[in-house]
């Protein structure tokens, strides 16, 4: 079938968009930039077809590629758009970007995690989108559309840099079955971390019922600073990067902790689970079955994991089993910015190559990427939280979950700090909560922690204690 | 009796009345070596049974159970469009890689073998510790440029030829351990008749080193086929990705992992290196030889 | 030196003797046998010697993947090597990593390997087949492959191994990590020293052992004085190339992931959260060139127990 490839050698270089981009010579005789007659523009994701996020790379290959190419044969512009499939980790797809980007190469359209835009940009492998693609792109009619907050996702230092996909938010589920065996409520809202304690130690009562998965340790990367503790630490006063300081083992880190060491210390949790390869997807399950009382997760929880119609741990009873709450603050008022209430927010961007060969077209294709009705076809009758309020409006209307998440958890969210060095500290609250859940005390951990961090962002002075 | 114990020891297990203590522990010994060889079995079959029930099951879990028999797990894995290929992919990899590797190695393991090279040994052992450091992740970044500089990104070729430069030391270091074991009687004989070195080298000293030639190949070929990271850093795309890429695309998007085609396309993935093995090994006898010696 | 031809007996019987570095029976000359090396010193030049010298190069940097180091990387000198040595995380990885040297490469693949070669010396049949078989299949798998098989052998709830022994909820993998680990690299890879002692132990004539079991030496005295004389060569080359193999192998990662809590964290996965996780490449430059030597201390270690002392029996 794929024969021959030695003598194809030179002929795939000329047909891949990514020799394209990267070698930049060869067939240069006919007109380039925003006139060209004859465009090669290619779309990166980590989503493939019969594999992780199978439904954006159909969107990709059956909705976006046809339409887009469809409008510039309407102009009289042959386009050439291939798409780029990945269905790996995360961190393996990112890896691969940034070697791509950082040898002038890769795809002109790329979808990253939000947070790794800062990064990206200081690496000098990304340039603001208007940088890229001139004046088009701040008259765009859908900035308009997309909420400040949300466009902070593909920005850093005040610069657009990416086009969000979309945001989520954290909560608090609870099974309410298991909460009328236990005498709770079964509209419940806590307002502070003591509450989620009583609640936990009536649902103790219970036989072979975990009351509380506050996801804790390494083994579920970064889960546990999502859905732990990062949202923790907020309802606690805290920011973990602030004025350019990290935080160290300052008093909302030591209360994080402390919450950490009373659910696991006290058996309301169960620690074994917290360092299996597979826990969250344990827990999952677990919540599933009616193992677990209250489970902290994010949004794609609800939407994917115990969806009675495609979830990967279906409840056929979900809409009146699982009760969802905010997050509470350490008690009312103490959360960052005075708040009751707290949540993080996380989503991913595409962003533009700046080396593309033909970067108007590219930000052609984004923005197309990105209408309205774009964005409409990608949900593809799945509702989820987009970047665009028009079409949350529409989309959201029936769906009283995502509602919540877009009224009352996204006004309250924050957002991680999207630079290099995140990741490890990431990791190192990671390892502190893994100290706290296995009976480390709380100060012990913090100043653990601390020493790390101090190691990791170079040295005590970047830091605060 | 007795004195059949002295000519054929190995094979009589009857007690001789004056030999008793030894042919007891000689009993023993055999009774031993069974039960030893059945564990040893055991052990090595046990993590097998997954990967022989859980393909054929209905709804698989990660307990090795009798299935409920059922093929439509595999009709399920050709509706994804690149699992098949991708095995043709990885067989093009493989196969390209352990060509090179056999060749260039049987090549230069010979001429190591026949002539004195001062610092051989040192120089070998050196190259065996570097192909250690080149196979680690730190080394991702100057493997992605040079193929880049060289014009080999998304290239085939380029995979093969960076999989080759890292496990041709060691195959190296193995067949030069069969060429020294091997008698240079016959090659003087045929240099007396005027055969070329490379005459002497195809007709003589291949058919002698052949087990070890095809050892080497079974071995390069299953290094490859598991390799992941360089066929991922370097292919772009899943239409020239080998199935140890496409295999890590079989999860959800949360991670997990969908057992009914994990299962299945671990077992189509891992039947075509078992099938070799059983080929090569019936047709040219698979082993090693040799040691160092000094 | 080493004779220049074998003796005809010997050929006749097949039972081929190691001559060692033989002068050039085929006349191949200095300059063929230099043509002879190049294609292959060529590859591995190119594709092995450059970018190792290029990783050793970046062991010296502060590059990182992303960020500004990214951007512009600065030569720190031997700041990673200090760093790392004096970083608690690489020296408990040290320690397992030499724990999962031992127990899996010396005990237990040429351990059990040289056991499953003994065993089966002078058998043939279908149970050597067989047993040869799934030895070799184990090694021959893709490594993600088995290493699902061992997530799903040692799983906690669902696990085959605690259905089989009826212990459900024994978490080996949480509870014994660097033990299953140690066992699985030891099913991984044994194959390659059965097949080497299998070959070894045709260089040991079946009449001495004969002659050391009529003179009433056991096992043990069988082994050591008549066996392991004649293959402390095969021993060294074993030895040698599964330190190396188990000193850098990543699959453990697969099943573990260095968990829990880094309890199974080996060099080469602790390597891989450095480079590829955390992005610091030039660190794990160096940690990786701090491998290559440790490597290498290991190497001369044997070299000196069993290279001296040649030709004894």
């Amino acid at each position: 079938m794929s024969a021959k490839p030695r003598h194809a050698l030179g002929v795939l270089a000329a047909f891949t968009a990514v020799a394209l981009a990267a070698t930049a010579c060869g067939d240069s005789s006919e007109p380039a930039g925003k006139d060209a007659k004859n465009i090669t523009l290619t779309i990166a994701a980590n989503s493939i077809v019969g594999g992780k996020n199978s439904a954006g790379a159909e969107w990709i290959e059956k909705w976006v590629i046809p339409r887009f190419v469809e409008a510039q044969k309407a102009k009289g512009v042959t386009a050439k758009v291939t798409f780029v499939p990945s269905g790996v980790d995360d961190e393996q797809y990112k890896t691969k970007i940034a070697l791509d980007l950082r040898s002038k190469g890769g795809a002109d359209v790329i979808a990253l995690d939000g947070i790794w835009v800062g990064e990206f940009v200081q690496a000098g492998y990304l340039k603001p989108l208007s940088d890229v693609a001139g004046g088009e792109v701040d008259s765009w009619e859908g900035w308009s559309q997309i909420p400040e907050t949300v466009q902070g996702l593909g920005s850093f230092e005040g610069k657009r840099y990416g086009i969000p996909l979309g945001t989520d938010g954290r909560v608090l589920y609870y099974n309410k079955k298991l909460f009328a065996q236990a005498g709770l409520p079964a509209e419940w809202q806590p307002t502070s971390w003591q509450e989620i304690l009583d609640a936990g130690a009536k649902l103790k009562t219970l036989p072979g019922v975990t009351p509380i998965q506050i996801n804790a340790g390494t083994a579920m990367g970064e889960a546990t600073t999502m859905q732990g503790a990062l949202p923790l630490l907020a309802g606690a006063g805290g920011e973990i990067y602030a004025d350019g300081k990290w935080a160290g083992a300052t008093q909302p880190v030591k209360d994080m902790l402390d919450f950490y060491a009373k659910v696991y210390g006290g058996g309301l949790g169960d620690p074994k689970l917290q360092q299996e390869a597979k826990g969250r997807d344990k827990s999952f399950a677990e919540f599933a079955a009616g193992k677990i009382g209250i489970l902290a997760e994010g949004d794609y929880f609800w939407r994917s994991v115990v969806n009675p119609t495609s979830g990967i741990a279906k409840m056929a009873d979900r809409d009146t089993t699982v009760g969802y709450a905010l997050i509470p603050a350490k008690q009312p008022g103490a959360g960052i910015r005075g708040q009751d209430f707290v949540s993080m927010s996380g989503g991913g961007v595409r962003v533009l190559n700046p080396h593309s060969k033909f970067p108007s077209q590219a930000w052609e294709l984004l923005s197309f990427m990105h209408s309205a009705e774009g964005v409409k076809a990608e949900l593809a009758g799945e509702k989820r939280i987009t970047a665009r309020t028009d079409v949350n409006k529409e989309v959201l209307a029936g769906d009283p979950m995502l509602s919540f998440i877009t009224e009352k958890v996204l006004p309250v969210t924050a957002y991680r700090p999207p630079l290099a060095v995140y990741p490890q500290v990431s990791v190192a609250l990671q390892e502190a909560t893994a100290a706290a859940a296995s009976g480390t005390s709380a100060d012990q951990a913090a100043a653990a922690y601390q020493k790390k961090v101090e190691g990791i962002v170079g040295g005590p002075g970047n830091v605060t204690s | 009796m007795s004195t059949a114990t002295r000519t054929a020891p190995a094979r009589t297990d009857r007690p001789a009345p004056g030999a008793a203590p030894v042919a007891v522990r000689h009993v023993l010994s055999r009774i031993g070596r069974y039960v030893f060889l059945c564990a040893v079995l055991g052990f090595f079959a046990l993590p097998l049974l997954w990967l022989a029930t859980a393909p054929f099951d209905e709804t698989p879990t990660i307990t090795a159970s009798l299935p409920r028999f059922t093929l439509d797990n595999f009709r399920a894995l050709l509706d994804n469009p690149y699992a098949l290929s991708s095995l043709l992919n990885s067989v093009y990899l493989a196969a390209g890689t352990a060509v090179l590797v056999v060749t260039f190695a049987a090549l230069a393991a010979y001429a190591l073998s026949r002539v004195r090279v001062p610092g051989r040994d040192a120089l070998l052992y050196g190259l065996l510790l570097l192909s250690s450091i080149v196979t680690g992740t730190a080394t991702m970044v100057p493997l992605f440029e040079l193929a880049f500089r060289l014009n080999l990104i998304d290239s085939r070729l380029g995979v093969i030829l960076i999989l080759s430069g890292g496990l041709l030391p060691a195959a190296i270091f193995i067949l030069k351990d069969f060429m020294d074991a091997t008698p240079t009687s016959y090659e003087e004989s045929a240099r007396v008749f005027g055969a070329s070195p490379l005459q002497i080298m195809r007709h003589i000293v291949v058919p002698v080193v052949r087990p070890g030639l095809a050892t080497v190949g079974v071995w390069a070929v299953a290094n490859v086929w598991g390799n992941f990271l360089v066929p991922f850093l370097l292919l772009r795309g899943p239409e020239k990705a080998p199935a140890a890429v496409i295999m890590y695309t079989l999860y959800t998007e949360g991670g997990q992992a969908d057992l009914r085609l994990l299962s299945t396309f671990s077992l189509l993935y891992s039947l075509p290196v078992a099938l070799m093995f059983v080929f090569v090994s019936s047709r040219y006898g698979f082993r090693f030889h040799g040691g160092i010696k000094r | 030196m080493a004779p220049v031809t074998s003796p005809p007996d010997q050929a006749v019987k097949g039972r081929r003797r190691a001559t060692g570095a033989a002068p050039d029976a085929a006349g191949l000359g200095r300059a063929r046998a230099t043509g002879f090396l190049v294609p292959g010193m060529v590859l591995i030049l190119l594709f092995l010697v450059v970018p190792a010298a290029w990783t050793i190069y970046l062991g010296v940097t502060n590059y990182r993947l992303t960020g500004l180091a990214a951007a512009n990387p600065e030569v720190v000198g031997l700041d990673n090597y200090t760093r790392a040595l004096t970083d608690e995380r690489f020296r408990s990885s040290l320690v397992l990593t030499l724990q999962f040297v031992l127990g899996s490469a010396v005990i237990g693949q040429a351990g059990l390997g040289f056991a499953i070669a003994y065993a089966l010396r002078d058998r043939r049949g279908p149970l050597r087949r067989l047993v040869e078989g799934f030895v070799l299949l184990s090694w021959i798998l893709p490594s993600s492959v088995v290493a699902f098989l061992w997530i799903a052998l040692l799983d906690r709830d669902g696990g085959t191994l605690n259905a089989l022994l009826g212990i459900p909820g024994t978490a080996w993998l949480l509870d014994h990590p660097m033990l299953s680990i140690i066992v699985f690299n030891t099913w991984r890879g044994t194959a390659f020293s059965m097949m080497l002692y299998a070959a070894a132990l045709e260089n040991v004539p079946r009449s001495h052992l004969e002659t050391a079991r009529l003179a009433g030496a056991g096992t043990w005295q069988q082994l050591r004085d008549v066996v392991f004389p004649r293959i402390r060569g095969h021993v060294l080359t074993n030895l040698l190339l599964i330190s190396l193999w188990t000193f850098n192998d990543f699959a453990p990662f697969l099943i573990t992931a260095g968990g829990p809590e880094q309890r199974s964290e080996i060099l080469p996965v602790y390597v891989y959260k450095v480079a590829l996780s955390g992005g610091e490449l030039g660190f794990g430059a160096a940690i990786s060139f701090v491998m290559l030597l440790i490597n290498l201390v290991i190497a001369l270690v044997y070299l000196r127990m069993l290279g001296r002392r040649k030709e004894t029996a």
